[in-house]
């Protein structure tokens, strides 16, 4: 039986493969070998890309209403009776004529799911939020029956940690939802088939059922069985589309079908915060070019796939709460798709998917999601950055990160999870940890461990400082003492997270589409690094003087004299900031980690600066009380006086040996002189990312934009439904955001020169 | 560390002033030799001024006092930060090698950078050991200063000719043309690649002669690469305002895009390669 069974699997994969060169991934389950043998690298520019086909622009036709009544009323429609799972929802369309591509996270588009899974709590006030009544079984459920992640995170808790929650010096945390940053390797359904990979998960199950029953075992014999029990459900979930998982894709179509229901199975199951897609395109490019030389398939044929792909990348949504909106609004899901780098030969990934990925922001014009990162080399085809140039000069819908600051540590398939977090896919995950607020933490140390706007003893007493004028050393001193403290508890917090979080809220199928044995890491990450390296500046070469309120905290700060800011290229300051990272990271370390995962750390906050800052009092760097911080590693806006160029050396400072999990950086340039010579334009705009990343910069968000027409976008939002802007690490809808993160956004500073 | 000065100079968008009630004082600084000088703002990032990424260093000084003037801060010496030639140097070498990869360099502007010649002829001799493109922006007025060991160590010229007519010139910079002139002739002679800036300011550059007249005189010159017709603009109009200068210029409108297009015409027809 069981031969019988191989040689039918034998017969399909011989079909599905045909004409791939043969390597180590026929026999184990190894994608990166199949690129690497199969790729075809395009060299050349984009004049073969084809504009969007009829059935295509029939299907964008169908979703426009829905976007415009979004953007009037919000959430539109929910399911709150049936918790979503892959088998939950009957299958949906669009316009069943015109999909090639198939597949909605429920029976309708724009119809969200409920996860309580994650949390009950989330869900309801994500429901009533948007007008929707909580459903009584799910709620009686959820009270008497099942018990969520949300309600295991906080059994464990400490006072401590719910005090630092409290006061936002640890925020974001993902305690009442997914927790996300998983990217399953979703092509392996296609390459492989579901059966195959049962097959490999059951032989990984039987390695171990002969080792002892440790706690460790058994929780990894119960997660196996957990895999094996949603891929199953994953081809009944193709079925109800016509599509037969179980076997491998045969033609380009099903490859990224195949892909996309894999990725779909992926988001019914979780609501994680970042829902990356991974790196796809070159990929499926081996199947569309495979399907070209056959004859059976032509460019526009090719494109459309590659567009109906992305259409349904950007019709994702989650039921989020008014209180995540603050945080992350213009409903992120970072379904992050990583598009070129280099192979570890030296040989570019770019192939003509590469760009039909790319020319998606043409055909269907700009928008946040898909969250498109271009994997930056120095050696990638001229051809191939001067497109994306343009195409972010057109649309500021592009991030680049530094494939060659990458490669070295991640290989050449790795994926990026959210905005800057590297994997490689598969094989790693990570153990997402939100940030700490640092500037707060500073102020902590220099009131004794109360917090500057409660009042309320949150870090242990220590004494405050008493002078009036505050001594570098000194502060220094008490703050290195704080972020003992608060990395300690910054790692204790994490480790309740993701112990619950795997018990309760475990992603099956994310964890089915990798190895068994993977590489964990516990991304924690820290905001307001610039308003602290300035601030220790400020200390350090100026006179701040302290005012102190009625209860004796520090409230406010004079201070006398100049002195260096970060962003300006000079070392006083972006040696302070340097530390600081290596130093907080250092901290971390020293801390034992759930299932020994590694530590890392990003600089990172998205959107989020600007409710950071709203909960942060006065800082010595002059920054009065409630003003957003800078966002990720940016320099203060209006602090970085110096053009882009210094402010990306200081940027670039910053060790990535030290913040593996990222380092966000955002520069918005203006367009009419981001034109003014158009090609020419361009061929500096490539020198300048050669230099910056040559230099170590790790990451580039590149907004072409005017102020002037996102003060237009403020008062018409009906002028720009599609303005998009990016945001450390992220690209949101403009008029989607809230005002004062609009505000925020247009107050950053804009550079000129360029 | 400790080497480094405590305060670095401040950014072009500063306004520096009244800090030399005594000025004008530009004597005294054409020596060949410096340890120091008094600049107003650096920039970095510039795509404009010279080949490749630019660092622009704007030295305080000037003896010109152009009607259109958008830095009128810099006219004074001493209203620029005094700065080690040194530390100058230092800083400059933090950005060589990302300027190095974006095949750019070092411009020096300001003010004029030939009034304080000893400094930028320091900045410039780094730059070229750094192997970095070198570029200053000057009015040539004060060219004769720049001698033959100067001009070695600079790749280009970005040389305002400011009107074609002495009258004009005079009544719009307080100085004389002819300088500029002979300026314009000694690097035509030796073929150092240069190129024409030239600020169209309605109704105080751009009569039609005047601009023929300095198209006249640039298109026979095989080593002008380039003529850059410059748009007058308001964006200096707060400085003259917070100078307590006189600013004749405040109701002069920016030209269209018309009469700049005109401008260029006039120096495509005179056989100039202008933008």
């Amino acid at each position: 039986m069981q031969d019988l069974g191989s040689s039918v699997l034998d017969q399909l994969q011989s079909r599905a493969w045909r004409s791939f060169k043969p390597g180590r991934w026929e026999k184990a389950i190894d994608v990166r070998d199949f690129i690497v043998r199969n790729v075809t690298a395009y060299e050349g520019d984009d004049r073969f890309l084809a504009a969007p086909s009829a059935r295509t622009k029939a299907v964008w036709a169908k979703l426009q209403p829905y976007f415009e009544a979004e953007r009037k009323k919000g959430v539109l429609d929910v399911d709150a009776a049936h918790p979503s799972t892959m088998l939950a929802h009957a299958p949906g369309w669009i316009d069943r004529d015109n999909e090639v591509i198939v597949g909605l996270q429920t029976d309708a588009p724009f119809k969200r799911a409920i996860f309580p899974f994650g949390g009950l709590r989330m869900v309801e006030s994500g429901l009533k939020a948007a007008g929707f009544t909580p459903d009584r079984a799910v709620h009686h459920a959820f009270t008497h029956y099942r018990k969520s992640h949300n309600d295991g995170v906080f059994d464990a808790y400490t006072p401590e940690i719910l005090r630092c929650r409290r006061s936002h010096v640890i925020t974001g945390l993902p305690d009442a939802y997914g927790r996300g940053r998983i990217i399953g390797d979703y092509r392996r359904v296609a390459l492989y088939g579901v059966d195959r990979l049962l097959e490999v998960k059951k032989a990984e199950r039987a390695q171990i059922d002969e080792m002892w029953a440790t706690e460790d075992i058994i929780r990894l014999r119960e997660e196996l069985a957990e895999q094996m029990r949603a891929l199953r459900d994953l081809v009944e979930m193709g079925r109800r589309y016509d599509c037969d998982l179980s076997r491998p894709a045969e033609t380009a179509r099903e490859a990224v079908q195949w892909t996309y229901l894999a990725y779909l199975g992926a988001i019914k199951e979780a609501n994680g915060a970042a829902m990356s897609i991974g790196r796809v395109s070159t990929f499926l490019d081996i199947y569309l070019e495979r399907d070209i030389a056959e004859g059976k398939l032509d460019e526009s044929g090719a494109q459309e796939l590659i567009d109906q792909l992305v259409q349904k990348l950007r019709i994702v949504r989650f039921l989020r709460t008014p209180e995540y909106d603050a945080l992350f609004s213009g409903d992120p899901y970072w379904a992050t798709e990583c598009i070129g780098g280099m192979d570890l030969d030296g040989r570019p990934l770019v192939t003509r998917t590469s760009y039909r990925m790319l020319q998606t922001l043409v055909n269907l014009g700009p928008a946040p999601e898909p969250n498109l990162t271009v994997l930056w080399s120095q050696h990638l085809p001229a051809p191939f950055k001067q497109f994306c140039l343009r195409i972010s000069r057109d649309t500021s819908s592009i991030q680049y990160e530094n494939d060659d600051l990458m490669r070295p540590y991640w290989g050449d398939d790795y994926g990026i999870a959210c905005c800057v977090s590297s994997m490689r896919l598969g094989k790693q995950m990570q153990f997402f940890g939100a940030r700490v607020n640092l500037a707060k933490a500073l102020l902590y140390a220099i009131n004794g461990g109360r917090d500057e706007l409660s009042g309320d003893q949150v870090a242990p007493p220590t004494s405050a400082v008493a002078g009036d004028v505050l001594d570098y050393d000194e502060v220094f001193a008490k703050f290195d003492a704080t972020m003992e403290w608060l990395a300690r508890t910054y790692v204790h917090a994490l480790n309740c997270i993701h112990y619950m979080h795997d018990k309760y809220f475990y992603e099956r199928l994310e964890m089915a589409l990798h190895d068994r044995d993977i590489l964990r890491t516990m991304a924690c990450g820290i905001a307001g690094l610039s308003v602290v390296a300035d601030s220790l500046s400020a200390i350090k070469y100026a006179k701040v003087g302290v005012v102190r309120d009625d209860r004796g905290l520090i409230v406010d700060y004079k201070i006398d004299g100049d002195f260096p800011k970060y962003g300006n290229a000079d070392s006083r300051v972006d040696d302070i900031a340097a530390d600081l990272v290596s130093r907080f990271m250092a901290k971390v370390r020293k801390h034992p980690t759930y299932r020994g995962a590694t530590h890392t750390q990003s600089v990172l906050t998205i959107t989020s600066n600007v409710v950071y800052g709203k909960h942060t009092g006065a800082t010595p760097d002059g920054r009065a009380k409630g003003v957003p911080f800078a966002p990720g590693a940016n320099p203060m806006s209006g602090r970085d006086t110096h053009g882009w160029l210094a402010s990306c050396i200081s940027v670039a400072r910053l060790p990535y040996a030290d913040a593996q999990d990222g380092i966000s950086y955002t520069v918005s340039i203006a367009p009419a002189l981001a034109q003014r010579d158009g090609e020419a334009g361009i061929t500096n705009a490539i020198k300048a990312f050669d230099g910056y990343f040559g230099q170590g910069g790790f990451h580039m968000n590149l907004n072409v934009l005017s102020k002037d027409m996102l003060v237009d976008a403020m008062e018409h939002p009906e002028k720009y439904p599609q303005l998009t802007i990016r945001v450390s690490g992220y690209a949101v809808n403009f008029v989607r955001l809230t005002r004062e993160q609009q505000l925020d956004v247009i107050s950053r500073t804009f550079h000129t020169s360029y | 560390m400790a080497d480094l000065e405590p305060i670095e100079v401040g950014s072009r968008h500063d306004l520096r002033s009244a800090r030399s009630p005594d000025a004008p004082d530009t004597l005294g600084y054409e020596g060949r030799e410096a340890t120091f000088g008094w600049v107003h703002s650096y920039e970095t990032g510039s795509t404009v001024d010279g080949p490749g990424v630019r660092i622009t260093l704007f030295m305080s000084g000037c003896l010109l006092r152009c009607q259109y003037c958008h830095n009128p801060d810099t006219w004074h010496l001493k209203d620029g930060t005094r700065v080690e030639l040194a530390q100058a140097i230092r800083r400059l070498g933090e950005f060589a090698p990302m300027l190095r990869a974006m095949e750019g360099g070092l411009t020096i502007s300001g003010g004029e950078p030939l009034v304080q010649i000893g400094f930028t002829r320091g900045m410039l001799a780094a730059a070229k050991r750094m192997g970095l493109h070198t570029a200053i922006e000057t009015s040539g007025f004060l060219g004769a200063r720049a001698d033959d060991a100067y001009l070695a160590n600079l790749d280009m010229v970005i040389l305002d000719i400011k009107s074609g007519d002495p009258e004009t010139y005079l009544r719009l910079t307080g100085k004389e043309l002819e300088p500029t002139l002979r300026f314009a002739e000694r690097l035509n002679a030796m073929n150092k690649p240069v190129w024409v800036r030239f600020v169209l300011a309605p109704g105080v550059t751009d009569a039609p002669d005047n601009i023929e007249k300095v198209a006249r005189f640039v298109a026979p010159m095989k080593n002008v690469e380039w003529v850059e017709v410059l748009p007058f603009h308001q964006m200096g109009a707060f400085k003259w305002k917070a100078l307590g200068i006189d600013y004749r210029l405040a109701d002069t409108p920016p030209p269209t895009p018309e009469q700049v297009r005109g401008a260029i015409e006039i120096f495509r027809k005179a056989g100039c390669n202008a933008r």
